[in-house]
C-alpha cells in the first residue's frame, strides 16, 4: 500500500516538471533569420560624414547625443540584422565643451539647453554649465572606429591630409574632432575609413557646402567655378565640381571592396528652424512710434534721393520701390543692408532696403533685433533706424545661389548612387515634410518649430536625438527597399527631443 | 484499477491559481488542486475562506489548516515592428493563508482565517521599452476574517465575518519614454506604501438537502485600499521647474480590491467528489489608478476594468485511507480591456490546470500539496493611454504577451 502511494507521489512530480516548460512565443523574433540583410552585410557598419554623422546636437558633441546619433540607431537595428558592434569616438561628457591640452578651445563650447523662468514656463536656450568641459583632443581615441563623423567637415575635408593634425589647428586647417581620432597627423577621415574595412556605409557629406555660406547669412562666396578648396573661405560656397570629385573618389575608395552603403542627400536650409524662426517682419510698432521713425528726415532724404535716382534712370523704378523705406503701425520689415542692390554712393545713398516675405532672417539674429547699437540711444533700434548686417539675412539672391549648389549635389548624389548600386537616400524630401507641417508618430507630431516641434535641437541647425531617430528611419527604409532587407525601424517618441535645464551659470 | 487512477491524473493534466487583474486565487492548497472551487465543497478549515457558512459543518470541534504557495510567473514581450523584446524578472510570490474554526456545539461554529488573496509581482529588466508604464511593481494584502456560523435549518447554514484588510504596495517606473536628466539617465517616479488599512465583509450560505448534494453562495465586499501615508520617490528628472523636482514627496491613491460573487454546487459519490464553481469579480470598480503627488503633479492612468468571470471544475478522489487525490481546471476570464492592456499586470483570459494530493499522516494531521499551471494565450494587446509629460497626445505601447505561472504549494491539515 506504502508503494502505491509512493507511485502517485512520483506521478504527480513528473506531471509537474512536464507543464513546467512553455515561455517561448510562437513567431520568436529574437532569433537568427527574424530580421535578414538581404543582399546587404551588416556585420561592419562604418558611417562617415559631418556633425550630422557624429550625433552633434544643441551646439556641441556631447555623450547622450553622440550615443543617439542616427549611425548608432541604426546599428542597434541592424544588430538584429547580422550586424556587429559599433564604435564611436565617444566624447567625455555631457558638458560638450572641448579642451586642448587642458585649456578650453574657443568657440567648442558648451551645449545649449532649454532653461525656464523658474516658474514653470520655458524661458529659452542657454548654455548648459552644470558640468565643465572635460574632453581634450589631445586625449586620443585609437583602434578601430565605425563612426567617422566629423562635426564642421566639408566634402573636401574628408579627403584632406593633416585635417586631425593638431598643429594645423591653428591655421584653420585642423579640425578638433578629427584631431581626437585621426590616425596619424597626415591621415584622412576618408582613409581611417576605409582602413576599417566597412561591409556597409553611409555617406552624408556635402551639407556643411551650402550651410556655413547659409548661416553666415550669405556673407562668404559662391565658389562656382574655383576648383580648388585650399582658397575657399570658411563661409564659401564648394564648387559643384569639387563636391562631386570628393565624393567619387570616397565612394570608389569604400566599395573597392565590395560594400554596399547610402549616400543621402542634402536637405533645403528652409527646413531648419534657423532660418524659419525669426520672421522678416519682426518688429511691432504702433502708430506713434512709427510716425516718429518716419519723420527721421535721414529716410525722407533717403526715399527722396531714390526717386531721383530712378528718375535719372539709375536704378528701375521697381528697385526704388523695393528700397523704400516705410514704417507703418503693426508688424515692419526690418531695416537691412543688401550689398546686391545697385550702388547709389554716387548720389549719396547707401545699399539698403527694408526685408520682405523673400528674406530668411537667421536665427543668431533674434538676439539683436529690437535691440539699441548705442544703449543710452534710444534712436539706434537695430532693424529701425540701424540697419541689420549682411549677416544677419539670407536674401532670395543668396539662397538661390546656395539651391543651385544642393541641386547640383544631389544630382551627382543620385547618379554616383545609381551608378555603383548603392541606396539614394531623399533626407531632403523627408525633412521638407517635417518642416511643413510635421510628420505624426505614435504619441506626438514631429515638426521643425523652434524647441517645441521636437526635431530640432536647441542650435536650430542639427537634429534632438528624436530626429536623428527619424532620420535613421528614414534611412533604413530607404535600404530595405533597396536591398531586400528587413532591418525594423525605431519608435522614434521613445528618443527625447530638446532637453530642460536651469543649470545655466 | 490503477492504470485507470494513473490515466485519470494524466489526462487532467494534459488536457491542461491566479485570477484576472491582481487577484491570486491561492487560499487553500486542497481547494487549488480541485481548481480552486470550494463554496460547496467541505474538506477542512480553508472553507472559512471559500463560504463561511461552511465551518458548522466541520466534523471536529477544531480544526486547522495552513499552507503557503511559491508562485513562479513569467512574462514575455515582443514588438516584431522595432525588433523589441524583454523578459520579466519577477521575484518568487509567496500568497499564504491558515483557518482556524471552533464548532461551540452542533449549530454554532466560530473561526479565524488570515490570507492573502490580493498581490502582484512584476518586475521588467530596468528601462526596458515599456518602462514609462512599468519597471517593478509589488502589490500584497493580508485579510484577517473572524467568522461565525449557524445552522439555520436542517439543510441550510449561514456565516459571515468583517475582514480587515492590511495593504502594502511599491511601484517604480519611468516619468516618460523620453524624458531624461541632463545626463540622459531616465526620470524615475518611485511609490511606497505600506501597512495601509481596509475593511470589508464576507456572507455564505449553504444548502445540503442530502449527504451527496451541497450548494454553496459566497459574497465578499469591495475593500477600497486608500494609501495616504506613502512616499514617493523623484529621482534623475532635470534641474528645471519645467519638471518636477527631485526629492521624497507624499502622494494618494486608491486601489480598489473588488467585491467577489460565487456560487457552486457539489456531489459526492462513495470516494468521488465533484465540483463546480462560478466566481463573478466585480472589477469596474478599478476605472482609474490616480496618484496624486503633495508636489502638485497627478498621474493619471485609466484602467476601465470590466467584471470579469471564472469558471471552475474540480475533483476529489480517495485512493485510501491515507491518500486522496483531486485534479481540476478553470477558465479565467481576464478584466483588463483591449487597449488597456499595461505591463504592470500583464493577464489575458488564462485557462488554469491544477492537481495535487493529501496525504494523511495519522488520524489528526494530514500534509496538502497542490500545484497549478496556469497558461496564458500569447496575445497582441496595447496599453493606449499613456501621455508623455508635455505631450498633448496619447501613445500606445503595444506587442506580443506570453504570460504563465506555476504555482506550488503545500500545506497542513490539523483536526482534534
Amino acid at each position: 500500500m506504502k508503494k502505491l502511494n509512493l507511485k502517485y507521489i512520483g506521478l504527480f512530480i513528473a506531471a509537474a516538471a512536464i507543464v513546467s516548460c512553455e515561455t517561448e512565443f510562437e513567431n520568436p523574433i529574437d532569433e537568427v533569420d527574424v530580421y535578414t540583410s538581404g543582399e546587404a552585410d551588416f556585420s561592419n557598419y562604418v558611417a562617415i560624414g559631418n556633425s550630422l554623422t557624429s550625433g552633434y546636437a544643441d551646439g556641441a558633441l556631447y555623450l547622450d547625443a553622440q550615443t543617439k546619433s542616427f549611425p548608432a540607431i541604426m546599428a542597434g537595428q541592424m544588430e538584429l540584422a547580422g550586424g556587429g558592434e559599433f564604435i564611436q569616438p565617444l566624447v567625455n561628457d555631457n558638458a560638450g565643451g572641448l579642451l586642448a591640452a587642458g585649456v578650453p578651445i574657443p568657440g567648442f563650447g558648451n551645449r545649449f539647453v532649454l532653461a525656464s523662468d523658474g516658474m514653470g514656463s520655458p524661458a529659452g536656450p542657454a548654455v548648459y554649465t552644470g558640468a565643465t568641459p572635460t574632453t581634450d583632443i589631445t586625449n586620443t581615441v585609437t583602434g578601430k572606429l565605425n563612426n567617422y563623423g566629423v562635426p564642421g567637415a566639408k566634402s573636401f575635408h574628408l579627403g584632406a591630409p593633416g585635417y586631425g593634425n593638431i598643429a594645423g589647428l591653428l591655421l584653420g586647417q585642423a579640425n578638433p574632432y578629427y584631431v581626437r581620432f585621426a590616425s596619424s597627423g597626415t591621415s584622412t577621415v576618408i582613409g581611417d575609413a576605409v582602413a576599417a574595412n566597412p561591409s556597409f556605409f553611409t555617406l552624408w557629406i556635402g551639407n556643411n557646402d551650402i550651410l556655413s555660406f547659409a548661416t553666415s547669412g550669405g556673407s562668404g562666396v559662391d565658389q562656382l567655378g574655383n576648383l580648388d578648396p585650399t582658397t575657399y573661405g570658411s563661409n564659401d560656397i564648394t564648387d559643384p565640381n569639387v563636391f562631386a570629385g570628393a565624393v567619387n573618389g570616397y565612394v570608389t575608395a569604400l566599395t573597392s571592396n565590395g560594400a554596399k552603403g547610402a549616400l543621402i542627400n542634402i536637405p533645403n536650409v528652409t527646413s531648419i528652424p534657423f532660418f524659419t524662426t525669426v520672421p522678416s517682419n519682426a518688429i511691432p510698432l504702433d502708430a506713434a512710434t512709427a510716425g516718429q521713425v518716419m519723420s527721421n528726415p535721414a529716410i525722407q532724404q533717403y526715399n527722396g534721393g531714390l526717386q531721383a535716382a530712378a528718375g535719372a534712370g539709375a536704378i528701375t523704378a521697381d528697385e526704388a520701390a523695393l528700397r523704400t523705406i516705410n514704417f507703418t503701425a503693426g508688424q515692419n520689415f526690418m531695416l537691412m543692408v543688401d550689398e546686391d542692390l545697385t550702388d547709389l554712393s554716387g548720389f549719396g545713398l547707401p545699399n539698403l532696403r527694408q526685408t520682405n516675405d523673400t528674406d530668411l532672417i537667421t536665427f543668431t539674429s533674434a538676439s539683436v533685433i529690437g535691440t539699441r547699437a548705442d544703449p543710452n540711444d534710444p534712436l539706434s533700434v537695430i532693424g529701425v533706424a540701424v540697419p541689420l548686417g549682411d549677416e544677419n539675412v539670407l536674401t532670395s539672391t543668396e539662397q538661390t545661389a546656395i539651391s543651385d549648389a544642393q541641386n547640383a549635389y544631389n544630382t551627382t548624389l543620385e547618379n554616383i548612387a545609381a551608378a555603383n548600386d548603392l541606396v539614394y537616400v531623399d533626407a531632403k524630401a523627408a525633412l521638407a515634410e517635417v518642416a511643413a507641417g510635421g510628420v505624426s508618430f505614435n504619441g506626438g507630431v514631429l515638426s521643425s518649430t523652434y524647441a517645441s516641434g521636437g526635431a530640432f535641437s536647441l542650435d536650430a541647425v542639427h537634429p534632438t536625438p528624436r530626429g536623428y531617430a527619424f532620420t535613421a528611419n528614414v534611412i533604413i527604409d530607404a535600404i530595405n527597399e533597396k536591398y531586400g532587407s528587413t532591418i525594423p525601424k525605431v519608435e522614434i517618441g521613445n528618443y527625447r527631443s530638446v532637453q530642460t535645464s536651469d543649470l545655466v551659470n | 484499477m490503477n492504470k485507470l487512477k494513473a490515466l485519470a491524473v494524466l489526462l487532467l493534466i494534459s488536457t491542461m491559481a491566479y485570477a484576472g487583474g491582481y487577484r491570486v486565487s491561492t487560499q487553500s492548497n486542497r481547494q487549488l488542486a480541485m481548481g480552486h472551487t470550494g463554496v460547496a465543497v467541505v474538506n477542512n478549515a480553508d472553507i472559512l475562506f471559500f463560504n463561511p457558512a461552511g465551518i458548522v459543518h466541520l466534523e471536529n470541534k477544531l480544526n486547522f489548516s495552513a499552507g503557503g504557495f511559491g508562485v513562479f510567473s513569467d512574462v514575455s514581450y515582443q514588438n516584431a515592428e522595432f525588433g523589441t523584446t524583454a523578459e520579466t524578472d519577477s521575484p518568487v510570490g509567496t500568497p499564504f493563508y491558515a483557518y482556524g474554526s471552533y464548532k461551540i456545539n452542533e449549530k454554532l461554529a466560530v473561526g479565524l482565517g488570515i490570507y492573502t488573496p490580493f498581490g502582484s509581482t512584476v518586475s521588467w529588466e530596468p528601462n526596458w521599452a515599456g518602462s514609462h508604464l512599468v519597471n517593478e511593481i509589488e502589490l500584497s494584502a493580508i485579510f484577517i476574517q473572524p467568522t461565525v456560523a449557524y445552522q439555520l435549518f436542517d439543510s441550510v447554514s449561514i456565516g459571515a465575518g468583517p475582514i480587515i484588510a492590511i495593504g502594502g504596495v511599491s511601484f517604480n517606473r519611468n516619468a516618460g519614454r523620453s524624458l531624461t536628466n541632463e545626463n540622459g539617465e531616465r526620470s524615475n517616479v518611485a511609490i511606497e506604501d505600506t501597512g495601509v488599512l481596509g475593511y470589508g465583509w464576507t456572507a455564505g450560505l449553504m444548502f445540503t438537502p442530502n449527504d451527496r448534494f451541497t450548494l454553496g453562495f459566497n459574497y465578499r465586499s469591495l475593500i477600497n485600499i486608500d494609501s495616504t501615508d506613502g512616499t514617493a520617490s523623484f529621482t534623475n528628472f532635470p534641474v528645471s521647474s519645467l519638471t518636477p523636482a527631485n526629492g521624497e514627496t507624499g502622494f494618494e491613491a486608491t486601489l480598489p480590491l473588488p467585491a467577489e460573487l460565487t456560487v457552486g454546487v457539489s456531489y459526492k459519490w462513495d470516494k468521488l467528489l465533484l465540483a463546480f464553481d462560478y466566481n463573478r469579480a466585480m472589477w469596474s470598480e478599478y476605472e482609474s489608478l490616480d496618484l496624486v503627488f503633495d508636489n502638485g503633479t497627478t498621474s493619471i492612468n485609466p484602467r476601465n476594468y470590466k467584471d470579469a468571470s471564472t469558471w471552475r471544475l474540480g475533483a476529489q478522489y480517495e485512493a485510501n485511507d491515507k491518500l486522496t487525490i483531486r485534479a481540476g481546471w478553470y477558465f479565467d476570464e481576464s478584466p483588463v480591456q483591449s487597449g488597456y492592456f499595461a505591463p504592470e499586470t500583464p493577464r489575458n483570459d488564462s485557462q488554469g490546470y491544477t492537481f495535487g494530493l493529501s496525504y494523511q499522516v495519522n488520524s489528526k494531521l494530514a500534509i496538502d500539496a497542490s500545484f497549478l499551471y496556469l497558461r496564458f494565450k500569447e496575445v497582441n494587446e496595447s496599453y493606449d493611454f499613456f501621455t508623455d509629460p508635455g505631450a498633448s497626445t496619447a501613445s500606445s505601447f503595444g506587442g506580443t504577451y506570453k504570460s504563465q505561472a506555476l504555482i506550488p504549494g503545500i500545506g497542513v491539515t490539523y483536526s482534534m
